[in-house]
Order: C-alpha cells, then structure tokens, then sequence
C-alpha cells in the first residue's frame, strides 16, 4: 500500500540550516548535508532543501550541499529556491536533486514548468504555492510570492490546475495564514486543492503536533506532509510522528532498525 | 566494476554513489565502447519512453546492449530503465523498446493520482538475485505513470499494488529490473544494490 510521505524542510541560508517564523526571523541551527543525513537515518521519506540565499555566492554555495547531500542521503530530495531558468533547474539536478521546487519564477514565468517538464520529466518538477485566504472571502485563496511577501491577485485554485496542466509532477501548498503558527495546516485549502488536481499534494504550513500531522492526511487529503521546526527542535522525532500515524490507521512506511545497511556484505 | 549508461536521462549520480557507498566500483559510461570494461551494467531513466529510446539510439546504444545482454553478464534496469527492457511502450502511442523481456508498459488506470509517487511495499515471489533478503512489506521509493507486463508470469519477481497488483521486480537469468528507484530507498533498496553489485563481484 502506498505510504503517506513524512517530509522535513530544511531551510538553508548561505550553506547554513535555519528556520523562519512566518518568513521573517530566522535562528542558525547547523549543517544541512548532516541534518539530512540523520533524517534519512531517522526514517524521513523525503527531504525538501529551501534556498534562502539572496546572493549568488549563496546559491553556488547551495550546489555544493547538493553535490555533498547526493554522496550521504539515498531517500529522495528537493531543491527550492531561487530557481528561475532550465539551467538553474539543470544545475541542480546534474548535482544530485532528485526534483526541484518553483514558486516565484513559476509564476512570473509558467513556461517554466512546461519546458522544465518537457526537458526532465514531470517527476522531478514541484510547483510550490504560498497561499493566504482572501479576507471576508470563503473558500478563496490569493497566490503569494517573493518568499510571501507580494501578492499576485492570482487565485490558488486556479493556479494549482495550471500548473498540472503545464507539467507539474506534485504541488507543495503552504498556507502563509498558518505557517509559524503552530495551529495546524489549513485543511480547508488542503483538501480543495488536493481534490482539485491528479498530481500528489504536499501539505505544509502551521503544524505543531502529531494530531495536525494526522489531520493534514486524512481532513485535507494531503499525500505528504511537510514540517520544518517541529522535527528541527527536536520536539518530536520522525518516529515518534510515524508510531502516531500508524496507530491512527494511517499507512506509513515504518522506521526500520536500520543499524548497518553499508555493512551488509 | 559496474557500469552506469548515460544516455542523458536520470540521475546517474545517485546510483553511482550509492554503489561507491557499498563499497563497489562503478563508472558513468558515456559511450558504448566502455561496456568492454565492465561485468555488471545498470540502465537507469526517466522521463518518457520513446524519447529514452531515441536517445539510446542517438548514441549508439542499442546494439551493443543487446550484445552485452547476450554475454550472460549481470544487467539491471531502473525504473524508465526497465521499462525499455520490454517489446512495446504506450507512452504516447506506441514505441518499440529494447525487447529483452516479451510484453508491454502500459498506463495506470483512471481515477488514481498519477504519478504514483512514494514509498510503497513489495510481494517478493522469486527471492532470488536481487531479491535475496528483502523481506515482505519492504518500502521502497517509486515514481512512475506506466506499468510493465511481461506475457509470462514468471518473468514477475515482485509485485505492489496501486489500484491494481503490478509488476514491481521482474527478472529473469541475467536480466532484471526494479520499477522503483532502490538508490533512492534507504534502507532495503541499498540492499538490493548490495545484491546486484555481490552477484556482479561472483561472476
């Protein structure tokens, strides 16, 4: 049975791992290459890489924690971030990427989508969609980019269908309203995506417990889930985020005692 | 030493370095000739099926693989990879693929998410070559929209299921192929790497 995917998100700024609340205040908290060395051993299904370097130093600095991460992480990971050509998308995947992740540029430019869809495959091609709920308005949602911080007028709903459309392999939907919150994924918008498009949904944004892990599956439809400081501070572990599902009767792929894979000859 | 067909689609890093990180020798082949060298080969892939094929054509692949394959040497294909191991591809009409395996890749049914994409469990029937040692309900790590069917059964060597029971490993003597991506599936996936790169070492 397919297993719902458990995603942590590192935030990598100039080759450094950092968090942000609500997109503004960010704390150092180490080596992204180890970090998701311990995820992968922890039993992470997949890893999402953000890139919120501004400069180019930080982006070069980038594909060399992609190149490192390739040599020590064997689930599959995302790079997001600044990508805003077929070359920057090629980079990255040459690297080791397994897939990367557009959001502004995809927006600014959707035929990136389409050729980076054409030129590498559907697979490897995330659109990811930072969302806010349009006030005094039920059931609609704006399209946020620049990090969140300009707002397009270009409704999620829409966009969302596009993207598949154009090319898109998966959407990583992140609700701006909940993200830093710790309050749950906004499951509303969840679920309307989610049953809006054939392509697997990402969840993200606003989880702070194991119920919101749960809820963000089964209320909102996600295929995967997507936290970053709740897995980051250690507040749960991997595991502990996977016993829970299990237990709730969601299908998970279980942490293994994976003492000694490359000792295995 | 395992050799690794760049024929421009996949990521042929990650296969590379997983098997370094077994302990094996392996190289990124860039052109037919380098198959003399070699005693085991892995055809990795993605995208779609006749423009893989196109590729391997452009560069010269085709015969020379066939010709390995004929040796009786270790051969395995990788998700794409193994899809072109068989007769005829329907993506986007109908393709001849490389034809060591008699049947077809056809497409998921409607009604479910395509791609199927994540980690999903294997029905290991024959627990041989790279199946040794993986247990039932092992996860691994799958992205695919097309599905193989070889015309014999016993080609099937593991199955899963994702709205229907597919072919997930088929293998048979030297010629094998996983629908998933085992460099990308911690652990057990480095196990079967670790069975292909054994089996080459035993030649």
């Amino acid at each position: 049975m397919l297993a719902k995917r458990i995603i942590p998100c590192l935030d990598v700024h100039e080759g450094r791992v950092v968090k942000g609340t609500n997109f503004i205040h960010l704390r150092d908290a180490g080596d992204p290459v180890e970090l998701a060395a311990l995820y992968d051993k922890e039993g992470a299904d997949e890893l999402v890489f953000l890139d919120i370097s501004a400069s180019s130093e930080g982006r070069n600095t980038m594909v060399e924690v992609v190149r490192r991460t390739a040599e020590e992480v064997f689930i599959p990971f995302t790079i997001g971030g600044g990508l805003r050509t077929i070359e920057d998308i090629r980079k990255m995947l040459r690297a080791g990427a397994d897939k990367v992740s557009l959001n502004t540029a995809a927006v600014q430019n959707p035929q990136l989508i389409e050729e980076g869809a054409y030129a590498f495959g559907s697979q490897c091609i995330v659109v990811a969609i930072d969302a806010r709920q349009v006030a005094y308005s039920h059931g609609r949602w704006e399209v946020y980019i620049h990090g969140g911080r300009t707002p397009t007028g270009i409704d999620v709903l829409e966009w969302a269908q596009r993207a598949e459309k154009l090319g898109a392999g998966e959407i990583l939907l992140t609700s701006m309203d909940r993200d830093g919150t710790k309050e749950g994924y906004d499951n509303e918008l969840n679920k309307m995506i989610s049953q809006a498009v054939s392509i697997p949904l990402i969840a993200s944004g606003g989880v702070g417990n194991l119920q919101h892990m749960a809820e963000g599956l089964t209320d909102g439809q996600a295929d995967a889930v997507l936290a970053a400081s709740i897995f980051h501070y250690r507040e749960y572990s991997i595991k502990e985020v996977k016993d829970y599902l299990a237990r709730e009767g969601i299908p998970v792929r279980p942490v293994e005692g994976r003492s000694s894979m490359f000792e295995v000859r | 030493m395992i050799g690794i067909v760049d024929y421009g689609r996949g990521n042929l890093r990650s296969v590379e370095k997983a098997l370094e990180k077994l302990g094996y020798e392996a190289k990124i082949m860039i052109s037919p000739t380098e198959i003399k060298d070699v005693q085991g080969i892995i055809l990795p892939g993605v995208g779609a099926f006749a423009d893989a094929m196109d590729s391997l054509d452009k560069g010269n692949w085709i015969k020379p693989l066939q010709e390995y394959v004929q040796t009786g040497k270790p051969f395995l294909g990788i998700c794409l990879g193994m899809q072109l191991l068989f007769e005829i591809g329907e993506e986007h009409g109908e393709h001849p693929g490389l034809g060591f395996i008699p049947g077809r890749v056809v497409k998921f049914p409607p009604g479910l998410k395509i791609p199927h994409m994540g980690w999903n469990t294997l029905d290991v029937r024959n627990p041989e070559k790279i199946c040794a040692d993986i247990p039932g309900g092992a996860h691994f790590y799958f992205v695919h929209s097309y599905y193989v069917q070889p015309l014999a059964s016993d080609w099937i060597a593991a199955t899963s299921e994702y709205g229907l029971e597919f072919p997930a490993v088929v293998g048979q003597d030297n010629v094998w192929g996983a629908q998933f991506h085992p460099e990308k599936s911690s652990p057990w996936g480095l196990v079967m790497l670790n069975n292909f790169g054994k089996w080459v070492n035993n030649q």
